[in-house]
């Protein structure tokens, strides 16, 4: 609808000045409401209207343009000279300098402030205001925060297929590098595309690994050598060791001849405290400890065949997976078997029968770590099945202390260098536990759950703080622990002495019992022999004894179905009754059941 | 002059004392008891420091005006007394 409406002029008036004067109002076009277009509409009844108090604000987003600085150094020349006095020339400066000391202002200006200066030095000298006053008294704080281990950093394996972390080995100087060592432990599982590379990371760039090794077979252990941090050792699935030297590149320097290496993987290489540092030595589970000099890694230098026996002999020999050496005892090593022996050995002994000193027992799977207490060399930690133990170098016969079973398996464990009473362990479930024995005894005083997949290798670095834990997947964890852990309390080397004492004491007590009640039994048996009574407790072979077992669970057997059946026809009389014939049931088989000395302990 | 001579040389007997250096409004080093290179270093930092602290007292309160400046490090201290037109720089250990 158009609406229009014409403004006329008369030509003759075009160009005459305009008079304007008011006018009524004038009602040109009114519009009236059309009820039929109201059908086009539905009637919206409530109207929602939001309505804010608010003040109104608006978003803008603005990206400045990238500012590029860069870092550099200004050499400060000597400047406001005046312009044509030259800075470099000697004799202008002076003269300069002169002048101005001459000058009358400078006196005035320099008296004044050079009194208002001796006040301040003065007053210096007279009272240090940064002394302390309470330095005597030992600040010492109880640590109230909890114990807590953060993660800090996680090294992934580059690789596809992923491998397990089995081995870790802080750099001695400078913590900031890491080697791992990458293998397959799973006979024969390793995919063929697996890489064999090994890396050493700097633990500030978790995204790609500082330096890779490269060796013929995956490294299943590596070392720093702690005298001259750029040189590696690791041992391969192969059986073969060879060493790198970090500045010639990522292949072996030398590796040893394939033939005279071990025939198994090989568990673990440890220096040697030598007067030229290049000495090492190898265990694996083929029987052997293997000790090299890698300028010469054709031959082994010596060789041991841990065969318990003393003989020699291969077939014999128990498979080492652990080795342990302490700096401070550089005669003496040990040995952890996958039987579970720890077998301790001098290095000094002439033949190599006498080179097994001792053997000591308890655990029920491969020991997979040993370590003497850094602080307390006469004890050391082992880790093994689902325990961890701790030994004394004296009491053969069994730990001085032990972990309870856990649920998962334990596969390495390491003393903190800093503090004498704790140790780490990791287990398969992907745990780490920390260990203060002074603390809490039957359980770990600190559990972290550190991935999903199983942790392989621990090691702690030798400020104590920072430790490094290894799981299948290749995955390198850095926790930081927090520092109620890694300081040493005051008395704790008295109190941790004073507790491996009396655990040992305890030991030896309990041996001494044995042997007591041993003695005794023997000298009885000796008796009885004479008047045959079969009954007795004589010397039985290990055969009889298990044929004797045999006969008596059978016959507890017999005994417990009889006394059921009677148990189902008697259940309508009185219940004491029935418990009254277990009771003697039960008593009657406790006297005649086998195991002496528990039954002697019983009694 | 003498006298000037006279202070300097009592100042830097004080117990203590390592160096004292004279700079003039322009930067350039008047006196100075420290070698040439570190002389140098002193003074050019040293404008720009008191200026920010002079600027910053007046900020505050524009009645009021930097005399004395002391900057306390773990070696020594650094004792600066400003004019208008020269400024003394004392550098001390302090008593211990």
């Amino acid at each position: 609808m158009e609406i229009v409406y014409v403004y006329t002029k008369k030509r003759s008036e075009f160009g005459r000045q305009c008079n304007f004067s008011d006018r009524p109002a004038e009602l040109h076009v009114d519009i009236l409401p059309d009820p039929s277009l109201a059908a086009n509409f539905i009637v919206r009844d409530p109207c929602d209207v939001a309505i804010q108090c608010a003040q109104d604000t608006s978003e803008h987003e603005v990206n400045t343009e990238r500012f590029e600085s860069e870092s550099k150094g200004i050499n400060h020349v000597e400047g406001g000279w005046h312009k044509d006095l030259n800075p470099e020339d000697m004799e202008a400066t002076i003269r300069y300098r002169k002048k101005v000391e001459k000058d009358e202002h400078y006196q005035n200006t320099i008296l004044q402030i050079a009194s208002l200066m001796e006040h301040c030095i003065k007053q210096n000298n007279a009272i240090d205001i940064y002394q302390e006053y309470f330095e005597a008294e030992e600040v010492f704080e109880e640590s109230d925060e909890p114990p807590l281990a953060k993660t800090i950093n996680v090294f992934r394996d580059p690789n596809e297929v992923k491998r397990t972390a089995t081995s870790l080995s802080w750099h001695p100087d400078d913590n900031r590098k890491l080697a791992v060592a990458y293998s397959s432990l799973e006979f024969q599982k390793a995919p063929k595309n697996m890489s064999f590379d090994s890396y050493i990371w700097d633990i500030e760039n978790p995204n790609k690994p500082e330096m890779t090794l490269k060796p013929v077979s995956p490294l299943v252990c590596l070392e720093f050598n702690p005298k001259d941090s750029h040189i590696l050792i690791g041992g391969g699935y192969n059986g073969q060791i060879a060493y790198w030297d970090t500045r010639k590149g990522s292949q072996h320097v030398e590796m040893s001849a394939v033939e005279h290496s071990h025939r198994d993987p090989v568990y673990k290489v440890v220096w040697l405290q030598s007067k030229t540092g290049m000495d090492t030595f190898s265990a694996s589970t083929d029987g052997q400890v293997l000790w090299w000099d890698i300028r010469k890694m054709n031959e082994p230098t010596e060789r041991l065949v841990l065969d318990p026996s003393k003989k020699g002999n291969l077939d014999n020999a128990l498979g080492a997976i652990s080795l342990e050496f302490e700096t401070t005892m550089p005669t003496k090593f040990m040995v952890g078997t996958e039987q579970g022996l720890v077998v301790s050995c001098n290095r000094k002994a002439k033949t190599p029968a006498e080179k097994i000193v001792c053997t000591y027992g308890g655990h029920h799977g491969p020991i997979y770590t040993l370590q003497r207490n850094p602080f307390f060399p006469k004890n050391f930690l082992t880790v093994g099945d689902w325990t961890a133990r701790i030994w004394s170098e004296d009491i053969k016969e069994s730990s001085i202390m032990s972990t309870k079973y856990h649920m998962a398996y334990l596969l390495d464990g390491c003393w903190s260098p800093v503090r004498p009473s704790v140790f780490f362990t990791v287990k398969m479930d992907g745990t780490l536990d920390t260990w203060d024995i002074l603390f809490k005894q039957n359980n770990p005083t600190l559990s972290v759950k550190v991935c999903d997949d199983a942790l392989y290798s621990i090691r702690v670095q030798e400020n104590g703080r920072f430790l490094g834990c290894g799981s299948q997947l290749g995955t390198v964890t850095m926790l930081e622990i927090s520092a109620g852990l890694c300081t040493l309390q005051k008395n704790e080397k008295a109190l941790v002495s004073e507790m491996f004492e009396r655990e040992t004491k305890r030991e030896k007590i309990l041996e001494a019992r044995h042997r007591e009640m041993r003695l005794k039994e023997r000298s009885r048996s000796e008796q009885i022999r004479e008047d045959e009574v079969k009954e007795g407790d004589g010397e039985e072979t290990a055969e009889e004894l298990i044929a004797r077992a045999e006969k008596e669970f059978f016959e507890i057997l017999e005994a417990e179905k009889k006394n059921e059946s009677n148990q189902e026809k008697e259940n309508d009389k009185e219940k004491d009754v029935c418990d009254e014939k277990n009771i003697q049931k039960h008593e009657t088989n406790g006297v005649t059941s086998y195991g002496r000395r528990k039954s002697v302990m019983l009694n | 002059m003498a006298e000037v001579e006279e202070t300097l040389k009592r100042i830097q007997s004080q117990k203590g004392v390592q160096g004292i250096i004279i700079v003039n409004a322009e930067g350039i080093p008047i006196k100075s008891t420290l070698d040439n290179s570190s002389t140098v270093q002193y003074a050019g930092h040293i404008q720009q420091l008191l200026m920010k602290a002079r600027s910053f007292v007046r900020d505050i309160d524009p009645q009021n005006d930097l005399t004395f400046l002391r900057i306390r490090s773990k070696k020594n201290e650094i004792m600066i007394a400003p004019d208008n037109d020269y400024f003394l720089i004392v550098i001390q250990n302090p008593s211990d």
